[in-house]
């Protein structure tokens, strides 16, 4: 049987059996205006969801009965024991037919004119008409008239005896009953000529308690809420027990705890049981609402359904009951075109919301997809730039799904008109509060003009979660699996280390930057009894990418990384250890801890000790970011990241050996290809005639000798006259982006290697080979140009070790006495400790304090405030340029350009020395 | 009897009603204190604490009992007395407040006295203002004095503060 029928029927009998019980109080009492509105109520119910249901018949014979009940609280008739007995009599055939209905799912045949006459007559007048109507019962069915004087009675009862707020229930259309409304009165006239006619077929068992009714019991939540917390402490004992067990061999409690432990998972799984509805119950009220919506905005709208039937908690149910409402009416509201821009954009009339619900390991996954106009990048870019969200800057670097997910932000609408539906900024963002609230995530995903879809998981249930145990420190913590992504082991000989930004540990994670929090400083452990290194006692389940097991302890450059995402801000969680998941029992920590938002509750494991449940959204809002973690995280992660990252067009290519070698685009003059047999030697150097000149050519180290034919690449560079080329054997690529340089040059020829597309690339020391081509490539430019220098004394202040080491020597080489400063504050120390320079090159991106404000400081600074500056940056606009001047800088120059830098130094001492 | 009027804040308050009342006794720091033992649920010897990061100073952590989660007070850190040493033994009182179970980690648990109201003595008002705040008053023993402690305002802390200011 159809649930929502057997349901009603539940519902249904009950509700008579009260009434039974409280129309014979009622007569005992009939001034008893609270009883009045309660039996009221519940035959109003009964109509109201026989309406729903399509059960024309049970409805017109319980509208009737209500009419009078109607007309007893309205003081207009007294309740008297003539008009209890005819309601009886209603709820008497209503009980009937519900039985029929029980057996054979429809209702039974027939019409129930007469009670339904007699019910009418009683009501429009009193005792009286009750009378009139008794004693003729001569059966003369006439349809038409009576169908009609049925809807007229119908459509007037609704005007007169439905209170406004009674509306709660679908029922008979109100649009009808303006029409027949003024005419009520040849309907009286008719009605009390209906005959009596026998009971319909179906109706012989009489007053019967139905079946179905009996096969379901109502329970009080708050005693299911009691038998689940009962039993997960059962589950808790269980599996306190099972440890215990697992440390014995032989143990004669063996098999009768592997009984105990079947039973009570079975247990476990019925009371959740019990706890569990379909989430089409959250869902009874869209359609109309779709309907409603679909009249007051003129749009065709199809809302579509599928898996009502999944089952979740109903605690979890109830909180999602309004977010899900609130979702699926912007989707039809703001998602979907009117049908002129849906005809116009060339889409169906007819716009599309579904709404779908399905079971994904212990979630389950709710998703409403509208094949609507989808979310306008640029409207959300300028509304939140209107409202301070985030800067031009931010945006530019946003990926789009980044900006999408700003509606989620507290005061954000992209609706242009308010509607009466939806519009005032007030909802996606308490949406995305209330799900998250409950341990879930929502996404979305959004192509303009195709449409838009929400993707909400949600934990079956609040009461049981599954966690990772995780140790830290020697204390254990337990972490929601539902915001695990996965775990990372890092140790110093894997690939996976933890390697620090002034002491920001961050992760490299498949070619990301992972921000890393240490859980043993956030939660301020400082045990002296650490375990020796940790042991790999990860099990099943866990994807630890290890390599080699560590030696030593040392500080925190060992451990697991929990990988935890709260919404797309990802980030890494370092633990010393890691155990296995357990599904535990979310408890509330107590009050006194309870504004540490760092813990969602506390819990007891399998060995009865106590652990608390880390809260990865209070985790990270604690670790900064909060807000702006959400949205743009990606944003502050490369802020983060610029500390070893720089954006730099790098040339990829292939020499010597297999692996790929990357020199900075900017030191290289052309790519040629050259003629192998044109190589000439001269003295005992491999040169090629070059745009009318003799150009050394130069192998890299370790390279094969050159074949005496064939055509070669070569990279040219060029300084004034001179040029060099460095053979390679292929060129591969020329990558722009983020790159993290790591400084590990061993080898003569590297400054570093980098990771670019994914591989590890050794970055070429162009100095190197310069001199390589010309032991006086440098010497004799400086005494050509930079002359008269003679070793100024030179302040280089840049974060990046790889620009530190790419320009140091070449400033060196060039005739200056380089310093080098990692910091502006390091620079500024200098300048406290007396050091003196002739002149500063400085970055502009750096984290702590920026170029600009080195500068200002510089300036402000009575010691070094006459030393030129100037601007070392790797995006020169002339936004840039200006404000470069405006705090003091002499000149401003691109990254990687040498020559304009060496320029722009000799002019600056230049400048200083013509003033001095 | 007038001398107990000041702790009217809490109306039932089971001074007024009996000649005895009976409480359970511990130390603290070599000091007696009392509690009514209506008041107490539990009393646990040594106990396995888990410590809570971050969390005030006089609590000690959380343990298990029986299936419930309590949260274990170190009464020297609440009353601002000596911490006590490495290795010292320690008992817990466990008491209910507000639906949440406390364990209140005490010196050494003693026994139950039957106390004669006429024993009972208000606070004196040189009592330092960390006693006062959780004191309700003083039993004069024969041998010694017992402090009775207020359950409600040593665990309140949501007026914590302001008590203890």
């Amino acid at each position: 049987m159809d649930d929502l029928l057997s349901e009603f029927l539940t519902e249904t009998s009950e509700g008579l059996a009260v009434l039974d019980v409280e129309l014979v109080k009622l007569e005992q009492n009939p001034n008893d205006q609270e009883l009045l509105s309660n039996i009221f109520r519940y035959m109003h119910t009964i109509k109201g969801t026989c309406g729903f249901l399509g059960l024309p018949r049970l409805e017109s014979v319980a509208h009737a009965g209500e009419n009078i009940l109607g007309k007893f609280r309205e003081g207009e008739l007294d309740v008297t024991p003539k008009a209890v007995s005819l309601i009886l009599e209603c709820l008497d055939k209503i009980r009937s037919i519900l039985e029929y209905l029980e057996q054979n799912e429809t209702e039974p045949e027939g019409e129930d004119s007469d009670l339904i006459a007699r019910l009418n007559a009683y009501a429009e007048h009193g005792e009286n008409g009750g009378d009139d109507a008794e004693p003729e019962s001569e059966a003369e069915p006439g349809d038409d008239a009576e169908s009609e004087a049925a809807a007229v009675e119908d459509s007037q009862a609704e005007v007169e005896s439905d209170p406004p707020e009674e509306t709660a229930a679908p029922e008979v259309p109100e649009v009808a009953a303006a029409e027949p409304a003024p005419a009520p009165a040849p309907a009286p006239a008719k009605t009390p000529a209906k005959a009596a006619k026998p009971a319909p077929a179906g109706e012989a068992k009489g007053g019967g308690e139905s079946s179905v009714a009996n096969q379901s019991i109502r329970v009080n939540v708050e005693l299911l809420e009691n038998l689940m917390t009962m039993v997960s402490e059962m589950v808790l004992t269980r599996n306190q027990l099972l440890q215990i067990l697992r440390g014995q061999k032989d143990s004669e409690f063996a098999a009768p705890l592997q009984r105990l432990n079947h039973v009570v998972s079975e247990l476990q799984e019925g009371v959740m049981k019990t706890r569990m509805q379909p989430i089409g119950n959250a869902w009874a009220k869209l359609p109309r609402i779709i309907r409603d919506l679909s009249i007051e905005l003129d749009k065709k709208i199809d809302l579509e359904m599928k898996g009502a039937e999944t089952e979740l908690d109903r605690q979890v149910l109830e909180l999602i009951k309004d977010p899900l409402t609130h979702m699926v009416r912007n989707s039809a509201d703001h998602g979907l075109e009117t049908t002129a821009g849906r005809i116009e954009a060339g889409k169906p009339e007819t716009g599309k919301v579904v709404l779908s619900a399905y079971h994904e390991g212990g979630h389950i996954v709710i998703s409403i997809t509208d094949d609507g106009r989808g979310l306008p990048i640029e409207v959300i870019k300028n509304k939140a730039l209107a409202n301070g969200l985030a800067t031009e800057a931010e945006l530019e670097t946003m990926t789009e799904q980044q900006i999408q997910r700003f509606i989620f932000k507290a005061g954000f609408s992209t609706a242009q008109a308010v509607t009466a539906v939806s519009g005032r900024g007030v909802g996606m963002d308490v949406v995305r509060t209330n799900i998250e609230k409950i341990g879930g995530t929502v996404e979305l995903n959004s192509t303009e003009g195709k449409g838009t879809s929400f993707i909400i998981k949600i934990p079956l249930t609040l009461a049981i979660v599954s966690a990772l145990i995780v140790e830290c420190a020697g204390d254990r913590f337990a972490i929601p699996q539902l915001s695990v992504l996965e775990l990372v082991r890092a140790s110093v000989h894997s690939e996976n280390k933890i390697e620090r930004i002034n002491n920001t540990p961050v992760l490299r994670l498949r070619n990301r930057l992972l921000p890393l929090v240490n859980l043993r400083d956030l939660m301020k452990l400082n045990a002296p009894d650490m375990p020796d290194g940790p042991t790999a006692e990860s099990e099943a389940g866990i994807t630890t990418e290890t390599k080699a097991k560590s030696d030593s302890p040392s500080e925190s450059c060992e451990g697991f990384i929990v990988v935890s995402q709260v919404g797309s801000y990802s980030f890494g969680i370092i633990v010393d250890r890691v155990f296995d998941t357990e599904e535990i029992v979310v408890k509330p920590v107590a009050r006194i801890m309870r504004e540490n938002q760092m813990f969602s509750g506390n819990t007891i494991l399998g060995d009865g000790s106590v652990v608390m449940i880390l809260d990865p959204n209070g985790i990270a809002s604690a670790t900064g970011e909060v807000e702006l973690a959400e949205e743009s995280s990606e944003v502050m992660n490369d802020r983060h990241a610029g500390l070893d990252e720089e954006t730099v067009a790098m040339l990829v290519f292939r020499a010597a050996g297999n692996n790929s070698k990357a020199v900075p685009l900017g030191l290289v003059a052309r790519l040629e290809e050259v003629e192998l047999e044109k190589v000439e030697i001269s003295n005992g150097q491999k040169v090629i005639q070059y745009r009318g000149q003799l150009m050394p050519l130069v192998l890299m180290e370790g390279a094969k000798e050159l074949a005496s034919e064939g055509r070669q690449p070569v990279l040219v560079f060029t300084d004034r006259d001179r040029t060099m080329g460095l053979v390679v054997d292929e060129i591969v690529d020329i990558v722009e982006g983020r790159l993290n340089i790591e400084l590990t040059s061993k080898d003569v020829g590297y400054v570093g290697s980098a990771v670019i597309n994914g591989q590890a690339t050794d970055v070429l020391d162009v100095a190197h080979y310069l001199t390589l081509a010309f032991h006086d490539w440098f010497d004799n430019e400086g005494n050509d140009s930079f002359g008269n220098e003679d070793s100024s004394r030179l302040l280089l202040v840049d974060d990046s070790p790889f620009f530190r080491n790419l320009l140091q020597p070449l400033l060196s080489v060039a005739g200056y006495d380089v310093s080098c400063a990692a910091s502006a504050s390091e620079a500024l120390q200098r300048c406290d400790a007396g050091e003196a320079f002739d002149v500063i090159i400085s970055d502009i991106e750096m984290p702590g304090m920026s170029g600009f404000e080195f500068a200002e400081a510089v300036k402000n600074d009575t010691r070094w405030s006459n030393v030129p500056m100037v601007a070392l940056s790797s995006f020169a606009t002339q936004k840039d340029l200006d404000r470069g001047r405006a705090v003091g800088f002499v000149d401003y120059v691109a990254k990687s350009d040498r020559e304009a830098l060496l320029g722009a130094l000799h002019e600056a001492l230049a400048e200083i020395r013509g003033a001095a | 009897m007038t001398a107990t009027t000041e702790s009217a804040a809490e109306p039932a308050h089971p001074l007024h009603s009996e000649a005895t009342q009976e409480f359970v006794t511990f130390t603290i720091a070599d000091q007696l204190f009392g509690i009514p033992v209506l008041k107490v649920q539990d009393v646990l010897s040594s106990y396995q604490i888990t410590r809570i990061p971050l969390a005030p100073p006089e609590v000690m952590g959380s343990l298990n009992l029986r299936g419930r989660v309590v949260t274990a007070i170190d009464m020297r850190a609440r009353l601002g007395l000596v911490p006590r040493g490495d290795g010292d033994d320690t008992m817990s009182i466990v008491a209910e407040h507000e639906g949440e179970l406390y364990s209140l980690v005490v010196d050494a648990v003693g026994e139950v006295l039957a106390l004669s109201t006429e024993t009972f003595d208000r606070n004196p008002p040189t009592l330092g203002a960390k006693f006062r705040a959780v004191s309700d008053g003083i039993y004069r023993l024969d041998e010694n004095l017992m402090v009775v402690l207020d359950v409600n305002r040593l665990l309140d802390y949501g007026h914590k503060e302001a008590v203890a200011n």
